[in-house]
């Protein structure tokens, strides 16, 4: 786990990203009627050795980040700094070599694999594309330490993906994110698709490789608890936008944004102690639609605190003034124009 | 599709509310599939039972016969290659194995109704909900297309759907996730059955809508005073809804016991060990403890008891003898009512 006193330069910048994505109508003249604003305005660093979480429901465009920092969708707006280099920008061999450090994990290891390639193909197809991290006839026994590295059996690299369980597939697609020594790993849901006994497996596989190679992860994950655990610091989305960052003790035991405090005691503990005694705030509605989200602060229609301000003034992701100065732990980022501490957790 | 007679007569009139014994009882289940690599043996004798107004949730991981088990008590299994080898399924003391599908077409849907996990491939992508909804009435009823619209609608403001008149002629693609799936609750409630089975409601959804989602079940479990069997991985949902748990491990089940106690004191080691595999906040930074392993092959299931070869207290007759499912006692011998642990060493593992 990082020290976050000896943070230093970040490794990761992320300034303002937007990523919107048109909605065109007509057939042959096609012409631009709105956007979904996946992502709208983000900002956060990374810093060398630390994960950070991020948590949010679906649509809140966790899965867009990940795409713009692998730069599989080219940003709208706004910068991805890695090492001072904006990569937003970057394109051919530039672009390649910046990849070779920033790999990503994917949610579903059924689907990301292909099934008519071996596991060592699939591990070993990243030497193709970045030959000059192992050369051509070193790869087979590169690949073979990888697997023995994830916990798989080296043996294992002429068979198919269909011959592994979840778990193990999750560890195959693990392998293939490390092949090339990266200093970011992004995952996207890396154990949800996973059986809660193999979960665990997977987050301990996860640290240890942490610690061994000093990655930096980006954890994306709607499992709450799962987060905590892994994670530095937290961020959290909604629809597009980060409402509350900060380290992990400061966003579950102080959280200041609403939608934080909401999320936080919607999710169902595993003790039924806590059924009777415990502060539930059920949000009503759905999530807006991210094509047509709601003026001023995002969450106001959902909020329970909502009131004319939220509907003019969006809210920046800042220190709140009541806390600035102060060496509360309430003190971190949150973008809410009325925030303020409540316990939801049980402590 | 054919119509039923709706005066056709059903077993057991459903205001026999006087339950004597419990609304459903599973007795020694076994399910098997004959596949072309052998027989995976599913369901290896299940037992459980769940009265009218009680929430029993079967807890498993994926393969551990938790679903083939539900699908036997609706009737939906695919046989073959499904296949009930043994076993009885008592619904209002009768034995649903022993019916004609002509009657157990009759309790499918009005008597015992499913709701399914994933609410978009589950609903028919073509049809308006509202179609889907009145199907119900249409089929079990007879009612006419404008009554069972009328119901639908009524359906749909009950499960809290906003401007249920508006909607009820939009398709499945226009609704959210948390909607679709109160559109697959109301449709299991449109003929107030008395007993529903959930496998795995709100995996699908975000923790927000899945609040919503299960307190809407509650609600209308307490309402109808329903029986509800809950199908999940998750125990953190378990602990919220459930009054009594079955454990299902490799098709069987290896611990029942009340809610509370469970997670005070397991007595079989796999449900201790998905307890302690949860993060927990004074853990943070060590290893999380994990079940080492894999579940077992249903083709090539272990000897003995089938977690022996994941369980950290396992000793030589766990590889040779199946525990049977022990009835688990206080130090003292003093009973502990409902629960019951398949290990061979439940004392120790919840006492020692």
């Amino acid at each position: 786990m990082a020290d976050l006193s000896s943070k230093g330069e970040p490794i990761l910048q992320v300034r303002n990203l937007v990523k919107h994505f048109p909605l065109t109508q007509g057939i042959l003249f096609k012409k631009q009627v709105g956007a979904v604003k996946a992502v709208d305005g983000v900002s956060f660093d990374l810093y060398q050795g630390e994960t950070l979480g991020i948590v949010g429901e679906s649509g809140c465009g966790k899965s867009t980040i990940a795409k713009l920092l692998m730069n599989l969708e080219r940003a709208t707006a706004g910068e991805v700094f890695y090492k001072g280099q904006d990569i937003t920008k970057l394109s051919g061999r530039a672009l390649k070599a910046v990849r070779r450090n920033i790999q990503m994990v994917f949610q579903d290891p059924y689907t990301s694999l292909n099934p008519r390639m071996t596991v060592g193909d699939i591990i070993g197809e990243t030497f193709e594309i970045h030959p000059e991290v192992a050369p051509k006839g070193d790869r087979r026994r590169k690949v073979q330490e990888l697997l023995d590295v994830v916990g798989l059996n080296p043996e294992y690299i002429n068979r198919y993906p269909h011959q592994f369980s979840g778990g193990q597939r999750q560890r195959i697609g693990i392998a293939r994110g490390l092949a090339l020594n990266p200093e970011i790993i992004i995952c996207d849901e890396p154990v949800s698709a996973l059986d809660v006994s193999v979960q665990a497996q997977v987050i301990n596989l996860m640290e240890k490789l942490q610690d061994e190679f000093n990655l930096s992860y980006i954890f994306i994950a709607h499992d709450l608890s799962i987060v905590r655990h892994i994670s530095d610091r937290v961020g959290v989305m909604y629809l597009g936008k980060m409402a509350e960052i900060g380290t992990d003790a400061e966003i579950y035991e102080h959280p200041t944004h609403p939608y934080t405090q909401a999320l936080l005691s919607a999710v169902p503990v595993p003790d039924p102690e806590a059924r009777e005694n415990r502060d539930r705030i059920i949000l009503t509605g759905d999530v807006p639609s991210p094509a047509n989200p709601p003026s001023g602060c995002r969450f106001r229609t959902r909020c329970w605190k909502a009131e004319e301000k939220c509907a003019t003034d969006v809210p920046l992701l800042a220190i709140p003034e009541r806390f600035q100065g102060s060496d509360s732990p309430a003190a971190h980022e949150s973008a809410c124009h009325f925030a303020e501490e409540r316990a939801v957790l049980p402590a | 599709m054919t119509t039923i007679d709706k005066t056709a007569t059903v077993p057991a009139p459903r205001n026999g509310g006087d339950n004597e014994g419990p609304l459903l009882e599973v007795r020694d289940l076994h399910v098997e599939f004959h596949t072309r690599d052998g027989v995976a043996k599913a369901v290896n004798g299940v037992n459980y039972s769940v009265s009218a107004g009680e929430t029993l949730a079967v807890l498993g991981e994926s393969g551990s016969g938790k679903s083939v088990t539900a699908q036997a008590i609706m009737g939906i299994l695919d046989m073959p290659p499904g296949k009930i080898p043994q076993g009885e399924i008592f619904f209002r003391g009768q034995d649903m194995l022993k019916m004609s599908n002509e009657e157990r077409r009759k309790i499918r849907g009005s008597k015992i109704a499913m709701i399914f996990q994933d609410a978009l491939s589950s609903l028919n992508p073509v049809l308006t909900v509202g179609y889907q909804l009145g199907e119900m009435f249409r089929v079990h009823q007879g009612l006419s297309k404008k009554e069972a619209k009328l119901k639908s609608i009524e359906l749909m403001d009950r499960v809290k759907i906003p401007a249920a008149k508006a909607r009820v002629d939009d398709y499945p693609h226009h609704f959210s996730g948390g909607m679709r799936q109160r559109i697959m609750i109301a449709m299991a409630m449109a003929l107030e059955p008395d007993l529903i089975i959930a496998d795995e409601p709100t995996t699908a959804l975000d923790v927000t809508v899945q609040a919503q989602v299960m307190d809407l079940l509650a609600e209308l479990q307490r309402e109808m005073n329903m029986g509800l069997i809950l199908i999940t991985h998750d125990l953190g949902v378990v602990a919220d809804v459930a009054d009594k748990i079955a454990v299902m491990y490799a098709g069987r089940i290896v611990e029942t016991a009340p809610v509370h106690e469970i997670y005070a004191r397991p007595a079989h080691p796999y449900t201790k060990g998905l307890l302690e595999s949860i993060p927990r906040l004074d853990q943070k930074g060590q290893e999380l403890f994990a079940i080492k392993g894999l579940p077992p092959n249903l083709l090539r299931m272990p000897s003995g008891c089938a977690f022996n070869p994941r369980c950290t207290a396992a000793q030589d007759i766990c590889s040779s003898e199946i525990p049977v499912l022990h009835s688990v006692t206080e130090q003292d011998g003093s009973e502990l009512p409902g629960r019951k642990s398949a290990c061979h060493f439940w004392k120790e593992t919840i006492h020692g």
